[in-house]
């Protein structure tokens, strides 16, 4: 029988995750694909916390623990130190959540990603400072709740396009991917592995703590992050060339924000507002997706 | 070879020679012709090195720690703004025990905005852990870079090769360029024995509770002063090979000395004929120029001064609401000394200003006419 995902786990078991931890999910996958030549680094993020204390670590491949704003530009000098050294087959990864990559990070990642440095880097996005206490980002939707915008003031900006921001820097692959569709995420980690230049992942994770959810919800949760359309799966190739990973049929955003407590204050007339946001942004994408078919199709050829 | 260069140019050389690996840089006045030079110098494949042109200073120590964890030999440079920029991953580069070298040209700290000459920024980030050289001559700046490295890589500790701005960083002076084969074989190859390594995986910097972070510290500052004997050893090992020995710091004329001048950098270049003079007119002053910083030789120190009868410290660095920080520590290493001499505090030269023969001679002057110091800053020539 032929798997889907590989079987190789390097991730052990041991890690300090919360339950339901779509981050701890999704370093598993992505690990599975990216095997034992691997090197990581981490700047202050749940990860941080998940790896282990000192001195345990849960990754099974080197990592260096760096500063929160740095995890880009520490990944761009491993890379630089290992062709130096000649081990130039070493996948160099960056990874970080919504905080270090949307905000206190968001400098070194475009100068690591302007100079195209051979490296990936993956966000892991649960869209807030889970690790601090669950505190806003510019990751956090409209409408959610947080720490720091508590229900009378809901967040009311909208979330942080990283994804546009990066294709904005031509960055030759980036690509949106989810812990509920594993094969289309190991796919995705397959091709960043297979192609020079900085390739960005921005992975949406569920956290239940911060999301007030049940644990057991976290896969459904994700799965109906895309199935509403809050958060589509889509690649960026050349920073200019869109590709819907699926388009499934709208369900109803309803679904997906009920059983979270982050969105639970949420008037129909404001969930209604918000689902015209994402909306919009979906027909954009389509729209874009439709012009790039024919660089696809000319790919495809080839 | 012989080869009249600039300060600036002498750090790139010392890179070259040192065979750096990895190079991480942003520019800032008065640092720019490091990088340059060093990037010509890698473009016409004269450095086998990686040169990773960063978006700030904050990312080139990144960087910097990135390549050396990686365990390439990396090599930097910056000034004041950037220096202070860098703080936090200075710190983190010597937690995570990264041998890097970084040229720093002292530069004063805006605002104002300014660009000349003091050595605060530096002194702002003594106790990060990076060990620190105070050079005196073009020479000594090359010099220090590839004795720097063969410091660093036996204590796992960063060093930081600090020059004046200007003053030294845009000086030109003939200068003895090594021959590469004997500086390989003084610093041979390094081989991280802690590096990342797929074939021993691990992590580094991981979550360390009460249990094992302070004797993390502890091992920080055994190796510290493990550095002191190794500056000695290896400045020593450098004199056989180059001809220039180099030590913790340098004397000048101490032997019978009853006062002392005590400075670092330039300013020493400036008191060495004031010295001079002063000794045809029959006044016995000596000079000690402190090279090594950090750690500070307060052994020597105390081997120097104890029993003379004044010591004058000429800062150029100011710590606010204390005093200069040569002075500080001068005081500091002699307090529990019997003999320990009375101290005058000197701050000269803030901002660039210039510290020539007679402002020298001022300050051997009013320490030769008082008993005792009064206060711990005396202030040379402020304008009303």
């Amino acid at each position: 029988m032929k798997y889907t995902i590989p079987e190789q786990e390097i991730m052990c078991s041991g890690h300090k995750a919360c339950q339901g931890c779509g981050a701890a999910l999704a370093m598993r996958y992505a690990l599975k694909e990216l095997g034992p030549r691997t090197m990581m680094t981490f700047p202050a993020c749940c990860w941080s916390v998940i790896d282990g204390p000192f001195p345990y670590s849960s990754v099974g491949v080197p990592l260096f623990h760096t500063a929160f704003e740095t995890a880009a530009v520490v990944a761009s000098g491993i890379r630089a130190g290992l062709d130096a050294r000649g081990e130039e087959d070493v996948n160099v990864v960056a990874w970080a959540g919504d905080g270090g990559t949307f905000d206190i990070g968001i400098q070194a990642l475009s100068g690591t990603t302007e100079r195209n440095d051979n490296i990936i880097y993956v966000c892991y996005d649960n869209e807030a400072y889970m690790n601090t206490g669950v505190q806003r980002s510019s990751s956090t939707p409209w409408g959610a709740v947080t720490t720091t915008t508590p229900p009378r003031h809901f967040k009311k900006e909208r979330k942080k396009d990283m994804m546009a921001i990066l294709a904005a820097h031509s960055i030759p692959y980036t690509a949106s991917a989810s812990v509920a569709y594993p094969e289309d995420f190991i796919k995705k980690v397959k091709y960043a592995k297979s192609i020079k230049g900085t390739k960005f992942l921005h992975i949406f994770a569920s956290c239940p703590p911060g999301w007030r959810s049940a644990p057991e919800l976290s896969v459904e949760l994700a799965r109906l992050a895309v199935q509403t359309h809050v958060f589509p799966l889509y690649e960026i190739h050349e920073g200019r060339y869109y590709k819907m990973s699926m388009n499934p049929k709208k369900k109803d955003i309803r679904e997906y924000l009920k059983p979270q407590g982050r969105f639970r204050h949420l008037t129909e007339e404001q969930v209604a507002h918000m689902e015209k946001m994402y909306d919009e942004k979906y027909e954009w994408l389509l729209d874009l997706a439709e012009r790039s078919k024919p660089y696809f199709e000319a790919k495809k050829e080839k | 070879m012989q080869k009249v260069i600039m300060g600036n140019h002498a750090l790139s050389w010392g890179a070259l020679l040192s065979r750096a690996e990895v190079i991480a840089a942003y520019p800032i006045t008065p640092q720019t012709e490091v990088v340059e030079l060093l990037s010509n110098m890698c473009a016409d494949g004269d450095l086998d090195a990686q040169f990773i042109k960063v978006e700030s200073e904050h990312s080139a120590m990144a960087a910097s720690m990135g390549a050396s964890a990686a365990g390439a030999r990396t090599f930097t440079a910056t000034s004041a703004q950037g220096l202070a920029l860098m703080h936090e991953v200075l710190h983190w580069a010597t937690g995570a025990r990264l041998p890097i070298v970084m040229g720093n040209i002292n530069r004063a700290m805006a605002p104002p905005w300014t660009i000349w000459t003091e050595q605060t920024d530096s002194i702002s980030e003594r106790d990060t852990g990076w060990l620190q050289i105070y050079t005196s001559s073009i020479q000594e700046i090359l010099d220090s870079v590839i004795q720097a490295y063969k410091v660093a890589e036996q204590v796992y500790l960063p060093v930081m090769v600090v020059l004046d701005s200007f003053v030294l960083s845009h000086t030109n002076e003939n200068c003895d360029i090594p021959d590469q084969k004997k500086v390989d074989a003084y610093l041979p190859k390094f081989n991280n024995e802690y590096k990342l390594d797929v074939n021993k995986p691990a992590a580094y910097g991981g979550l360390t509770g009460p249990d094992w972070y302070y004797e993390l510290r502890y091992k920080i500052q055994k190796d510290t002063e493990r550095s002191l004997d190794l500056f000695v050893e290896t400045g020593k090992e450098f004199g056989e090979v180059f001809g220039r020995e180099y030590g913790l710091v340098e004397t000048y004329k101490m032997d019978d000395a009853d006062t002392v001048l005590v400075t670092s950098a330039s300013i020493a270049s400036t008191a060495r004929p004031v010295i001079d003079a002063m000794r045809e007119e029959g006044h016995k002053v000596g000079l000690v120029r402190v090279r090594v910083f950090r750690p500070f030789p307060s052994d020597l120190m105390r081997k120097l001064l104890a029993g003379r009868k004044k010591v004058l410290v000429v800062d150029r660095n100011i710590s606010f609401g204390m005093s200069g920080a040569f002075y500080e520590e001068t005081k500091a290493a002699l307090y529990n000394v019997k003999s320990s001499p009375p101290m005058w505090g000197y701050i000269a030269g803030l901002g660039g200003r210039d510290v020539p023969t007679n402002v020298v001679r001022d300050m051997i002057d009013q320490t030769l006419s008082e008993d005792h110091p009064e206060g711990d800053i005396i202030w040379i020539g402020v304008k009303k």
